[in-house]
């Protein structure tokens, strides 16, 4: 039945290795942005905030499907961005990961909000009347405190990317979900064993990110 | 200025040779709340003004509004003859040289106690790492907490983290230090080793803004109690004359709610 596994027509690991890689550049970018998304959101800036929450809204309920496609379509096929990639596969790899990244990064955004609202504002006052400077107040103290408070819920928006990352076949991207399909197509008598294969492959990779950071959530908390 | 207060005269004589934080007419609401009123108040370099006064007062709002935690609506608070300045680098600048205790001691719960005396002025006044260190265990050891400098805030005691919490003020070389209530959330014997830090920095000179409901501190340490009542500066004078002889009638039947023993 899994047969097709020995064949050595498909390379299952290589479509998967090519999920952890947009995975883990997408899961640094967006928490990146996401970081600098959510200091938009609670600064005193007027104009910042207005656009922290705007981008927010409009990209978070945009589905992700659509994001990528525009980054392919409108980014590269319209304005002939191609961020430096010189060959088809590359840059396909590319505009997914912005892709993902815009997308991933609201999430990030709001989660870490939501951490942030957690941590005491006499904290946050206690800093300010040191003298330091709102960036200070935020990167030294703020974020730091609300981060360790967030780490289940980022962990899963880490495995919803993980997921999401099957999206970028849509473009056309070499990633398991594109090799599924093909799968699909030429093995149709082992449809189910398949399947089986590749959700499980989905399972290795996000099951140790849960055990890993639940662990790393427990270790990190702030004592108050 | 209440012109009824018997000090009166000492104090702007004071306040003209040698104020340190003046405010001057400062009004501050909060939505329909009139929480600070025509608030005139010069405090003399070396100065220990103790405020007092029923809950709702305003005496924390007071206390926020002269490092400006707290806006204020009209007037003008100066600090060393330069004005609070309204935002940015600036005020930054101004409010690091105001050192300020909270109630709830506010310790950077993710930082060591040494980090948390280390942090402002590696940050702000740009000291070098290792003189920073050895400056916050000097000021750990004289509050008397230098063997805990290595627990997190959380595992030591309210008074300890007040002490500390006074320490990291004191390590920016603060002109003036507001204390919130400082000893309100503590347990009753550990009040006495925050009091007996705050009054030996008063001691030492420490200009010092002091809201407590703690009459000995007041009687020992302050120079001048500043009575309020809604939002206003009812009565001035000096402890003694306050506490035994207080002229206003808010100040009487304040004083004689907390005065039962
Ligand atoms: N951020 C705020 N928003 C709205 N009202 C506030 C705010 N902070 C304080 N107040 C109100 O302003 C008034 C004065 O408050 P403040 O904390 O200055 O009083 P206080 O004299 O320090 O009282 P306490 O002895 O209880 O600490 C109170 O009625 C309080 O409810
Ligand atoms: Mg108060």
């Amino acid at each position: 039945m899994f047969d097709f596994l020995e064949s050595g027509q498909y390379d299952v690991l290589g479509a998967f290795w090519v999920n952890v890689q947009l995975t883990f550049y997408s899961a640094i970018g967006s928490l990146v942005w996401g970081t600098v998304l959510a200091g938009m959101r609670v600064s005193p800036v007027p104009l910042m905030r207005a656009f922290g929450t705007a981008y927010v809204n409009v990209v978070r309920n945009t589905p992700l499907t659509l994001l990528i496609i525009g980054c392919s379509a409108g980014l590269y096929q319209t304005l002939g961005i191609s961020l430096g990639g010189d060959n088809f596969k590359d840059i396909g790899f590319r505009l997914a990961v912005l892709g993902l990244i815009a997308y991933t990064g609201t999430f990030v955004c709001e989660a870490l909000r939501s951490g942030i609202n957690t941590v005491p504002v006499g904290q946050a006052e206690a800093a300010r009347a040191l003298g330091l400077s709102f960036f200070q107040v935020l990167t030294l103290i703020v974020l730091p405190q609300a981060f360790r408070t967030v780490i289940a819920p980022l962990t899963n928006v880490l495995i919803a990317l993980t997921k999401n990352t099957t999206v970028a076949a849509t473009i056309g991207v070499a990633e398991a979900a594109l090799l599924m399909k093909e799968m699909i197509e030429n093995e149709a008598q082992a449809l189910f064993a398949v399947f089986a294969v590749f959700a499980l492959g989905f399972v290795v990779l996000t099951l140790p990110t849960g055990l890993v950071l639940g662990w790393v959530a427990k270790r990190v908390a702030v004592k108050r | 200025m209440s012109g009824d207060s018997v000090t009166k005269g000492t104090e702007d004589a004071a306040a003209a040779a040698d104020s340190l934080v003046v405010l001057s007419n400062v009004n501050k609401h909060f939505g329909a709340l009139h929480v600070l009123q025509d608030i005139d108040l010069s405090i003399a370099r070396g100065e220990v003004v103790v405020v007092i006064g029923p809950s709702g007062s305003g005496k924390s709002t007071l206390c926020r509004t002269i490092n400006r935690l707290e806006t204020i609506d009209s007037g003008t608070i100066t600090i060393d003859g330069s004005e609070l300045p309204s935002e940015g680098k600036e005020l930054a600048r101004l409010r690091a040289d105001v050192g300020m205790v909270f109630q709830s001691f506010n310790l950077f719960a993710h930082k060591t106690v040494l980090e948390n005396v280390v942090l402002g002025q590696v940050k702000v006044r740009k000291t070098d790492k290792a003189a920073a260190e050895k400056k916050a265990r000097t000021l750990l050891d004289r509050v008397g907490v230098g063997t805990q400098a290595d627990k997190y805030p959380a595992q030591l005691s309210g008074g300890q983290q007040q002490r500390v919490a006074i320490a990291r003020a004191l390590a920016m070389d603060p002109k003036v230090m507001l204390f919130d209530e400082p000893t309100s959330a503590l347990d009753p014997e550990m009040i006495n080793e925050v009091l007996e830090v705050m009054q030996q920095l008063a001691g030492e000179g420490m200009t010092m803004v002091v809201v407590t409901h703690e009459m000995g501190f007041a009687r020992s340490a302050a120079n001048r109690v500043v009575f309020m009542a809604d939002g206003k500066i009812v009565e001035e004078a000096t402890p003694e004359q306050f506490f035994s002889n207080p002229r206003s009638d808010r100040a009487k039947d304040f004083l004689s709610k907390i005065l039962h023993h």
